[in-house]
């Protein structure tokens, strides 16, 4: 999918370019280059840690800083505690982490850093940055699951008060759904996020080749695209939230399972 | 596809990266700073709990001081009126100890009025007596011209008199 001169293609955005250390090798053969998604990663790391730290003051009465931090963290408590209940106060640390990392990714990729010669790059567009979350939250219930119920987690697979005959059945499908599941939470998100930025790209490339193609085909094909990016640019800010609210609420009703089998 | 095409080349870089940053991320803010703003939040609840039940049992004490007082009032009040109605009841028995006193005063008197003039009377009525028997003598002497006793004259009269 090389760009040709004048055209824009569409996937160019998610190519990865080591920024530095070029040569860093954890072993042999395994590159670990920092490149513009792990720039990504970091910047939105460190928002997410500016918003956090400017919520410390820790006063009885809070200010609109603290209050915005307070509602974030109180939103995740009562989503854990809808969906696990008492025991999901101890989720509360990773959920947030999660869903607050994932947010500032998705909406840092909407950032129109292109006008000023950067590359926008949005690392929750790669599945390999979803699967390793989805894995994480993956591993997170298998862990509490088997610490907490031992081998009787495995009754998971099989729904309360089935009978023997039924079960049979029911138990495999089951079992292939659970396993389905980091795989349906990682390219869930990959996906979204990759389908939004491929449309915007479309679309403006329909705008630049309108324009290339005279005055009266330009209005006409190239203001109905910029209008549908405009529309779709705020669509996809929605998307960004949902997708990181998707997330994190699918790993606590996962965490709930284990938690509380049936 | 990017993702595909490079993921030999960059799949150690992302998932190192990914791991490091979200572990440091995880570790910083979300073991670090999200337990204490949770703190402060229920810090804060437990504060504004803590201020309305503070205040509610404020509310009651006032209340049951309120009741204390009324009751206090009320008994006051029915002490006062059981004085008042003593004292009212005293001075009716005095007043009417004195009435009394004065009735049987006045009776007496009365009574003595009234044996006065009983004894005028009986002495009026002797009076009459005497005058009678002697008008009948005289009126004996001038008409019969007969001189009667005058013990003879006053039985005559008596028993006129008794007969009405």
């Amino acid at each position: 999918m090389a760009a040709e001169e004048g055209k824009v293609d569409p996937m160019k955005q998610f190519t990865i370019e080591p920024i530095f250390g070029h040569d860093w090798q954890l072993a042999d053969g395994f590159n670990i280059a920092f490149t513009n998604s792990a720039l990504w990663m970091a910047l939105a790391a460190v928002l997410v840690w500016a918003f956090v730290a400017g919520g410390m003051k820790r006063q009885l009465v809070p200010g609109r800083w603290q209050m915005a931090v307070e509602s974030m963290t109180g939103f995740i408590d009562d989503m854990l505690e809808a969906n696990i209940g008492k025991a999901g106060r101890k989720y509360v640390p990773y959920i947030f982490t999660l869903f607050m990392f994932i947010l500032f990714g998705n909406l840092l990729g909407l950032l129109p850093v292109g006008l000023l010669g950067l590359h926008p790059f949005t690392f929750t567009s790669h599945f390999t940055v979803t699967g390793v979350l989805a894995i994480l939250s993956f591993s997170i219930v298998l862990v509490v699951g088997f610490a907490k119920h031992g081998l009787h987690f495995f009754s998971l697979f099989v729904p309360k008060d089935t009978p023997f005959l039924m079960a049979v059945f029911i138990a495999p499908i089951e079992f292939v759904s659970f396993m389905v599941r980091p795989f349906s939470l990682g390219l869930r998100l990959f996906v979204a996020m990759m389908a939004g930025h491929v449309l915007l790209k479309v679309l403006a490339s329909f705008v630049i080749a309108g324009g290339g193609a005279g005055p009266a085909l330009g209005a006409a094909v190239g203001i109905p695209s910029f209008v549908l990016m405009v529309a779709i640019s705020a669509l996809e800010i929605l998307v960004a939230g949902i997708q990181a609210y998707v997330f994190a609420l699918l790993t606590s009703l996962y965490i709930n399972d284990a938690e509380n089998l049936h | 596809m990017p993702q595909i095409e490079q993921l030999s080349e960059v799949f150690a870089s992302q998932v190192f990266w990914l791991l490091v940053i979200f572990g440091l991320l995880f570790l910083v803010v979300g073991l670090g700073m999200v337990p204490k703003i949770m703190g402060t939040v229920d810090l804060r609840d437990q504060q504004i709990s803590g201020d309305l039940a503070a205040a509610q049992a404020a509310r009651d004490a006032a209340d049951r001081e309120e009741e204390a007082w009324r009751k206090r009032e009320n008994e006051n009040r029915t002490a006062a009126q059981g004085l008042i109605a003593e004292a009212k009841a005293a001075a009716a028995k005095a007043s009417e100890a004195k009435l009394a006193a004065a009735q049987t005063r006045l009776d007496a008197r009365l009574a003595e009025a009234e044996a006065g003039i009983d004894a005028a009377r009986a002495s009026a009525m002797a009076e009459i007596e005497s005058v009678a028997a002697d008008a009948a003598r005289d009126i004996v002497a001038r008409i019969a011209g007969a001189e009667v006793e005058a013990a003879a004259a006053e039985a005559a009269v008596k028993e006129v008199m008794a007969h009405g």
